[in-house]
């Protein structure tokens, strides 16, 4: 037997697929056991990924930056979506999906901001997001840390809350221009918004922009394309709530 | 003398000059006596309007983009109203402030119900964390702020119109006046009227500019081993702190008297802050006749 004279090449160990849009099905199935979702429960699915795989400026090594981006879920129910594009993104280990909602468990069915890394706010009380991102952006602006985003995330029955018609107005007269609030219209307020939601935003100085809430493309140039010196309503529309 | 509120507007504007990381967030109280500091500062003198909800949840993303950030506006609003805001805006999210409320309980003796809110203090006692200062004179009130800007934490300044002649300096409760017949707690601006209204009883006399933390160490050495008589006198409702001295005094045998606004009913009433005081029971006769009938 003679000495190989090259050293044996073996198959390189490919690099770790990092998650797609296409594994968060599986993702949430870890949360829910259930492989079919509900259009309720993936309504935010879309927004969120094309935020985290393409607008957002923050990753897990980023999460403490004082000029990251900042993501506010504030319809903190319901947040399988949200826990599914958080594992995807290495914000947290997908084993923790399972066993969420346990004593154990740092994921509940509202998210505690304290408790899981990358997250931003505890949501779950409506109306709390919008003036919460509100400060933040204005607070950014001080320190010029002009450079980051504030995104919060809405859904249109949570405009029900007077608190966000206070935020909507001062954020249209104070010109937060790195502010975009993200409404996700699944038409689920009792009471209906006449002539779109968009419009509430509107007549208060926001830039609005109306898209299909499942065309990534669409909300990608609708989150990204220039906009006047003032805050960005983007109305992702969804199928009609059950 | 300046009043609490004044002194309160004069020192934050010298210190917004002093510490970019401070931003003063208001609802149209008081924006016209920071005009000029609002003016040096636009950025950093917030007038949200006449939006307390919003009032509370901006101070709460200022705080989360790093900045400290100091609220005010009249009790009723600034924590009555967004109750919800303060215990989720602030403390959920683990997010530092200084509230600073002007006109507590009935110092708008002529406003009626509306502008009264008594029950400040109380409500913040369900929520964890908080510091909470009851200066009984514009000095003590303009330290306490001083104190509290450059920290962390969730802080409640209560600024009234109602004070004592003196300044009393310190931390934690201060003994006053040493006796054996038992303790009385006078907060804040009861002291003064405290004071006369135990003149010739053999009591001992604490005062407390700063009730959160409660000084329980404080307590239990001014009462000593028991049994003790200990009576409360608290500017906002009655028995606000009643469950602290319990636990305080939980191994000494004690009987408690517990002084403050009224809260067995509404007392719908106009007139001066004296005519309140009486109608509370809190003006110097009524606590000298309530003080001596609880300890005979």
């Amino acid at each position: 037997m003679t000495t190989p004279t090259t050293t044996p090449t073996t198959t390189p160990t490919p690099a770790p697929r990092s998650p797609g849009f296409a594994d968060l099905p599986g993702l949430m199935s870890q949360l829910t056991g259930d492989e079919k979702h509900t259009a309720a429960a993936t309504s935010t699915l879309d927004v969120l990924w094309v935020l985290y795989d393409r607008v957002l400026n923050v990753t897990p090594e980023t999460a403490g930056d004082p000029a990251r981006d900042r993501f506010l879920l504030s319809k903190g129910h319901g947040p399988m979506a949200y826990y599914a594009v958080l594992a995807a993104k290495g914000f947290i280990d997908p084993a923790e999906l399972t066993g969420w909602t346990s004593a154990e468990s740092r994921l509940g069915t509202h998210p505690d901001g304290t408790l899981v890394p990358g997250v931003e706010i505890g949501s779950g009380s409506l109306g709390h997001g919008l003036p919460l991102a509100v400060g933040t952006a204005l607070g950014l602006r001080v320190q010029r840390l002009t450079g980051s985003r504030v995104v919060v995330l809405l859904g249109d029955a949570e405009l029900d809350e007077g608190s966000n018609h206070e935020a909507i107005a001062l954020a249209g007269r104070a010109a937060l221009e790195r502010l975009t609030a993200v409404v996700i219209d699944n038409d689920s307020a009792t009471h209906g918004w006449p002539g779109g939601i968009g419009r509430r935003f509107a007549v208060e100085g926001w830039e609005t922009r109306t898209v299909d809430g499942r065309d990534h493309e669409a909300l990608y140039r609708a989150f990204t394309a220039a906009h006047p010196p003032r805050p960005l309503a983007v109305v992702a529309t969804v199928e009609p709530r059950d | 003398m300046q009043t609490m509120r004044e002194t309160f507007l004069s020192t934050i504007g010298a210190q917004l000059d002093a510490d970019p990381r401070l931003a003063v967030v208001l609802a149209d109280i008081s924006a016209a006596q920071l005009e000029h500091a609002a003016h040096r500062h636009p950025d950093r003198v917030i007038n949200v309007g006449i939006r307390e909800q919003l009032l509370i949840g901006v101070t709460g993303g200022l705080s989360l983009s790093g900045m400290r950030p100091v609220a005010h506006t009249f009790p009723s609003f600034l924590v009555e109203r967004p109750y919800e805001q303060i215990k989720l805006d602030l403390t959920h999210q683990g997010a530092g402030a200084v509230l600073v409320s002007s006109g507590a309980s009935y110092d708008m003796s002529t406003e009626g119900r509306t502008h009264q809110s008594p029950a400040d203090v109380a409500l913040l006692d369900t929520v964890p964390g908080w510091t909470v200062h009851v200066p009984g004179h514009p000095e003590e009130a303009r330290r306490l702020l001083l104190a509290a800007l450059p920290g962390t934490g969730t802080v409640y300044l209560r600024l009234s119109a109602a004070v004592n002649a003196e300044p009393h300096h310190g931390t934690g409760f201060q003994v006053i006046r040493r006796g054996g017949a038992g303790v009385v707690l006078a907060v804040g601006p009861m002291l003064d009227r405290v004071l006369a209204a135990t003149a010739g009883l053999d009591v001992t006399v604490l005062y407390a500019a700063t009730i959160r933390p409660f000084d329980a160490a404080g307590l239990r050495a001014a009462v000593g081993s028991g049994p003790a008589d200990v009576v409360l006198v608290e500017p906002y409702l009655a028995g606000t702190s009643a469950h602290l001295v319990t636990e305080a005094l939980a191994a000494t045998p004690h009987r408690l008297r517990s002084l403050g606004v009224r809260r067995d009913r509404e007392v719908r009433l106009y007139g001066t802050m004296s005519d309140h005081d009486r109608a509370h029971g809190l003006d110097e006769a009524s606590l000298a006749g309530t003080i001596r009938a609880f300890l005979s």
